[in-house]
């Protein structure tokens, strides 16, 4: 009896388990079934679940009909640039407040902390106006710049946690060699916050290829649009000829890189994702 | 000696970022105090004129205003709600062991990878009227009787957006009560169940506190960004009044209608309502996270 009890729970547990993968996958993988199926089955009132028949006209109609390709572009120059100038603003200022002495520390700690917690909405006026005046509405830099907003104060502060916990002989051996403070950065921690640049480089971005905000706000047509504002508008002649299997291939198209990298890199992702929390 | 010249070298490694910040978020953010006391249309066709707080005393009225507010924080209450409950069972869950552990915390970060946009469209397919993979589903199982216009009728329209923001958001908060979950020494539960206390007696007394901070920062975190919710909103249904938050009611104004003045003074307000979340925040919860 009590044998059966415990083959009865864990056989619950299992079903609940396999619940929890069925819905986090299952609309991802309804996304990439749908893309592959030719119209006549995506439209049918009996789908079936593997996609069967197989098409890539979809994949073509993204690529040759609208602008897709330059979005996709737009996206990588934007979130790459977004990316590298927060790793690079990041990993100096990180360095400054994770290891110099240095009497208000705190408070520009503090100043970072608060850019995470104000909104988006609240500057997009302020930045509206910001960029126009300097020439940079529409433009990749004019993105990039203001992407810097939510990037940069994560980069810095899990890069933080990264130099703080780093021995502190290795920057007093380098200094008795005779090393600045600047080439101690360059050649002896750098290297060892490698993981640390991975993580937060990643995460930053993640964050700036799905933008849609700002995205949308600051840029005009597809010369320098980006791909979520692409994505949501895209839509058919009229609201009932809506090319959903276009919509699908396009979000395959977006999202499969970032699954591969998060499940490449997931281990990192999480610890970067909880300790940027929890310090936070 | 040594110290002055890193002292000096700080401030310089420091300054980038600093000149960043004012750029980004200092000045845009005094622009938007600013305007918000000027009636002036965001290209400057007329010129602009002072009127102090009018812009802040029509807020107090504006009914647009106030359905954007209650959109905003019915969404953030049942959504937070929804997935705080949502994170913890999967939190418990992830954190037993079990065969293909690893496998379930590949699985539940998908959703968090994908864009909201995207995500947002995914499951505008998925709930189509007549040919979404819901409707098919539900009448087959007989979950349905009929099926179901789930984006064209205001209610149906909230709970969907709510049920795409829990999806999207859910693994975020699972992930980090799974951090805080570890920190929970095994021993605790050892003497617990010496002492014969029950599973559920341990969850209480054991894992419910001690998981606090963590619960507390999730919490913070995930209220804040809810808040100042926009993609999901406004690609599943743009500018519809039933639905339509804050930031959309916000960007509507300003971008739409050009209304440098109110819209400012709209940012303002999103502003104040998010420090007094914080603050609240802070004085009920954050003692016991500080503990």
């Amino acid at each position: 009896m009590k044998l059966l009890l415990r083959v009865l729970n864990r056989a619950l547990f299992y079903v609940l388990v396999a619940f929890v993968v069925v819905y986090s996958v299952f609309p991802f993988y309804w996304a990439v079934v749908s893309s592959f199926k030719p119209s006549g089955e995506l439209f049918s009132t009996d789908p079936s679940f593997l996609p069967v028949p197989f098409t890539l006209e979809h994949y073509q109609n993204v690529f040759l009909q609208a602008n897709f390709g330059r979005n996709l572009l737009n996206s990588l120059i934007v979130a790459g640039g977004a990316t590298l100038l927060s790793l690079t603003l990041g990993v100096i200022a990180a360095y400054a407040l994770g290891r110099l002495p240095f009497p208000p520390k705190n408070a520009v700690l503090y100043i970072v902390l608060a850019m995470t917690m104000f909104p988006q909405i609240a500057v997009l006026g302020g930045l509206f106006m910001l960029l126009r005046q300097m020439g940079l509405f529409n433009t990749h830099l004019g993105l990039i710049l203001s992407y810097l907003l939510f990037t940069l104060p994560f980069t810095i502060w899990v890069l933080v946690g990264y130099f703080r916990g780093l021995p502190r002989e290795l920057e007093e051996a380098a200094y008795v060699d005779g090393a600045t403070p600047l080439q101690t950065l360059v050649k002896v921690m750098l290297p060892l916050a490698g993981p640390g640049l991975v993580t937060t480089g990643l995460l930053a971005f993640i964050a700036a290829w799905n933008e849609y905000l700002f995205a949308l706000t600051f840029t005009v047509g597809d010369a320098v649009r980006t791909v979520p504002p692409a994505i949501a508008s895209f839509g058919g002649a009229s609201p009932f000829e809506i090319p959903w299997g276009s919509i699908m291939a396009a979000s395959v198209v977006v999202t499969v890189p970032l699954v591969i990298l998060v499940l490449v890199f997931q281990q990192r992702i999480v610890a970067g994702l909880t300790a940027g929390a929890v310090k936070g | 000696m040594l110290t002055r010249r890193q002292a000096r070298l700080a401030w310089l490694l420091v300054l980038p970022t600093l000149l960043v910040v004012l750029l980004v978020a200092g000045y845009p953010l005094a622009q938007v105090f600013y305007w918000s006391l000027f009636r002036a249309d965001i290209a400057f066709v007329e010129p602009p004129e002072f009127v102090g707080l009018e812009h802040y005393l029509y807020l107090l009225q504006d009914p647009d205003f106030r359905q954007a507010l209650w959109n905003t924080l019915r969404f953030t209450v049942i959504s937070v709600t929804l997935e705080t409950l949502l994170g913890l069972a999967i939190a418990l869950i992830i954190h037993s062991n079990f065969k293909g552990r690893g496998l379930v915390r590949t699985a539940i970060l998908i959703p968090w990878a994908i864009p909201t946009v995207v995500s947002a469209r995914m499951w505008e397919w998925m709930l189509h009227d007549i040919y979404g993979i819901i409707n098919i589903l539900g009448v087959r199982l007989g979950l349905l009787s009929e099926k179901v216009a789930f984006l064209a009728r205001p209610e149906l329209l909230f709970a969907s957006i709510v049920a795409v923001d829990v999806w999207k958001t859910t693994p975020f908060m699972a992930l980090i009560l799974l951090a805080g979950l570890q920190l929970i020494p095994e021993e605790l539960y050892e003497a617990a169940s010496i002492d014969g206390a029950t599973k559920w007696q341990q969850f209480w007394t054991i894992t419910l506190p001690l998981l606090t901070p963590a619960l507390v920062v999730a919490l913070i975190f995930r209220t804040l960004d809810a808040l100042r919710v926009f993609d999901v909103i406004f690609v599943l249904s743009g500018l519809n009044p039933a639905t339509r938050s804050l930031a959309i009611y916000n960007r509507q104004t300003l971008i739409d209608f050009q209304d440098l003045g109110y819209g400012s003074a709209i940012s303002v307000a999103i502003l104040v309502l998010i420090f007094l979340f914080v603050v609240f925040y802070m004085r009920t919860l954050g003692k016991e996270a500080l503990r």
